[in-house]
């Protein structure tokens, strides 16, 4: 069993991300307890493990690409990139949740009170700008390196953003709104953990999938090259 | 550890001579910030309290300073001047620093006249203010000269250097901002130093990185 | 001086070098010939360290302080005065007796008259004497030129055969160019490209 599971880790990434989401969403809709906040609760299940999903793939982004400048991993480029990608997928993800989730509890589809999704919308320029940067800049060790640098930059910027964002708030916008979140009972923190297991198993069969396709793309240009 | 200032030295001086020699970069920012005051005034409407007014400043300096990014690496990648500096035996960071320098430089001459022009148009500028254009011109210079050599090797040039700079420039105004406005200024003027040290070791260090091909 | 195995470099998807051998022996001296556009600038420019190879190995006994380069563009500055510009490259490099130095070769190749001219008033024969000066100012034991002979007239060339035959005995020499005629005699070894 363990040998299949090795040589077929897309698939086993896969199937298992299928299984979770599903017990997930079920959980999610049937087994959770409904508390006031009704349908406002239900988002947060998905948007908060969107989010935290996002911030381990721009940390793996950043991780691949120390590893491309410190110790020349071939192919940590590419991983990176795919991380990237793949964050900035769940990022839009966290936006598109997060208004829903201000729009259900506050009636906006923005709130800049939220320093969350303020954080969030930085972040996701941020990283957008990087996928204009990569396919601006031809192939090769200098795009390669580029792209790590501003990975690793993004990453800086996120502890730097957050107490911008807290320091904005003196002067933006008196602190007018409930902070803290829901409060969680032992069913609603077993639906959570539930939820953002499959979103993190989700985003690693998305990011396994990436990869061998362009890994792939590759593959098949090099063949193509040396019988040309 | 001498041979290293005195490369940055020689090679600030040369960016401040070219500079002065084409006139042509530090005379545009001073245009477009007192042409942005301009463009300010008709966007306030008449309720709108001082500190919008200053909240426009910062935006206007942010903006003034990717104008001049924007050419920091014009003649290094047209006629390819960079080899010539990465032929040298000096370290490539002294090229980062050098030119941080020089863009340091031409944003405190741009600010000397900008910084007045906004107390006659809009409301006083008092020392917090100018102690936070000091600090965001440092951290402005160090990161922005960073994205600009990134900019400069990509087919897109000016037109991606905005989208790099200003997600990055965001803590910039905050802190700016908030030394402006705020009755106690320290926490944001301690917040742009951080930010300053921060990113000017990050992009002293990896520099070298982007220039090699 | 320069060994390289299995070279290669590709631009995007593009391969412009493909698995070469090269060795060029300390005091060599190696024609690179061939088309426009089959790799020649390529393989000068890694081998003066400013491109780095996608494959292969590569081993130059020198390090940049010693190597001087010639490319297509002469590398000046064009509102700094030939002077200031080799002044500048004169303090990059650390030059002993920088003054000297510069005033010798600003002499060597005709160009003492034109010295505190703008080097945007330039002829393109007078840039490419600028940049050999440039090339030549710290004194370099490895000489990497990419077609040097372009753009000057007769007198230039004739300055430039002078000045090459009188470093030949001293130097390693990597050079590339449309005219092997003229080169051949200062020659070691040559490599054609194809």
């Amino acid at each position: 069993m363990s040998t299949w599971l090795r040589n077929n880790q897309l698939i086993a990434l896969a199937g298992g991300a299928a299984g979770l989401v599903s017990a997930a969403v079920a959980l999610i809709f049937f087994y959770a307890p409904v508390d006031r906040d009704g349908l406002n609760q239900k988002i947060f299940y998905f948007h908060v493990p969107i989010a935290f999903t996002a911030y381990v793939c721009f940390g793996w982004g950043a991780w691949k690409a120390l590893r491309h400048l410190w110790k020349r991993s071939p192919g940590a480029d590419l991983e990176s990139y795919v991380a990237i990608h793949q964050g900035v997928i769940f990022g839009a993800l966290t936006l598109a949740t997060g208004s829903l989730w201000a729009k259900v509890r506050w009636g906006h589809w923005w709130v800049w009170s939220e320093r969350q999704l303020v954080l969030f919308l930085v972040l996701f320029l941020f990283y957008s700008a990087y996928f204009m940067l990569r396919f601006s800049i031809e192939e090769g060790p200098q795009r390669a390196n580029i792209c790590a640098v501003y990975a690793i930059f993004g990453v800086v910027l996120i502890p730097i953003s957050i107490l911008a964002i807290r320091l904005a708030e003196n002067f933006i916008h008196p602190i007018a709104f409930n902070k803290h979140g829901p409060q969680m009972a032992t069913s609603q923190f077993a639906t959570f953990c539930v939820a953002l297991a499959a979103m993190l198993v989700l985003a690693g069969a998305l990011y396994r999938l990436e990869l061998a396709g362009k890994r792939l793309d590759a593959q098949l240009r090099e063949l193509r090259e040396a019988l040309a | 550890m001498k041979r290293y200032f005195q490369d940055v030295l020689v090679l600030a001086r040369k960016d401040l001579l070219l500079e002065l020699r084409a006139r042509d970069t530090v005379p545009a920012m001073l245009l477009f910030v007192i042409a942005a005051f301009v463009t300010f005034h008709f966007a306030l409407p008449s309720q709108s309290s001082d500190l919008a007014a200053k909240g426009l400043l910062w935006v206007a300096l942010v903006f003034t300073a990717l104008l001049g990014l924007t050419r920091a690496f014009v003649a290094e990648r047209n006629e390819r001047l960079l080899d010539g500096l990465l032929l040298a035996p000096c370290d490539r960071s002294a090229i980062w620093l050098a030119k941080g320098v020089a863009v340091v430089a031409f944003l405190a001459i741009a600010e000397v006249v900008a910084l007045p022009a906004f107390s006659i148009f809009f409301s006083g500028v008092d020392g917090a203010t100018i102690a936070g254009a000091v600090l965001a011109d440092v951290g402005i210079a160090a990161v922005g000269t960073l994205l600009a050599a990134m900019a400069s090797v990509s087919r897109a040039r000016e037109l991606l250097l905005p989208l790099l700079f200003l997600p990055v420039a965001i803590p910039v105004v905050v802190g700016g901002v908030g030394a402006s406005v705020v009755d106690n200024p320290g926490r944001y003027l301690g917040f742009l130093a951080l930010y300053d040290g921060v990113f000017a070791i990050l992009s002293w260090a990896s520099f070298e990185y982007v220039v090699t091909e | 001086m320069i060994t390289a195995r299995g070279l290669s470099k590709r631009y995007g998807s593009k391969r412009v070098l493909q698995a070469l051998d090269l060795t060029v022996p300390r005091g060599g001296f190696l024609l690179v010939t061939g088309p426009n556009g089959s790799g020649k600038t390529t393989l000068l420019r890694i081998c003066a360290g400013l491109a780095t190879p996608t494959g292969g190995e590569l081993e130059i006994d020198a390090d940049r302080a010693a190597i001087g380069f010639l490319g297509h563009e002469p590398l000046v500055y064009r509102e700094l005065t030939a002077l200031e510009n080799l002044d500048l490259y004169g303090r990059l490099y650390h030059v002993p007796e920088r003054r000297e130095r510069i005033g010798m070769l600003l002499e060597r190749f005709g160009l003492w008259a034109v010295r505190n001219d703008r080097a945007g008033s330039f002829s393109r024969g007078m840039l490419q004497r600028l940049a050999l000066c440039r090339a030549l100012l710290h004194g370099p034991e490895l000489l990497v030129l990419d077609e040097p002979y372009n753009a000057l007239d007769t007198e230039g060339a004739a300055l430039l055969d002078r000045e090459l035959a009188s470093l030949r005995p001293e130097r390693t020499f990597l050079v590339a160019t449309h005219d092997p005629a003229r080169l051949a005699p200062l020659a070691s070894d040559r490599l054609a490209f194809a």
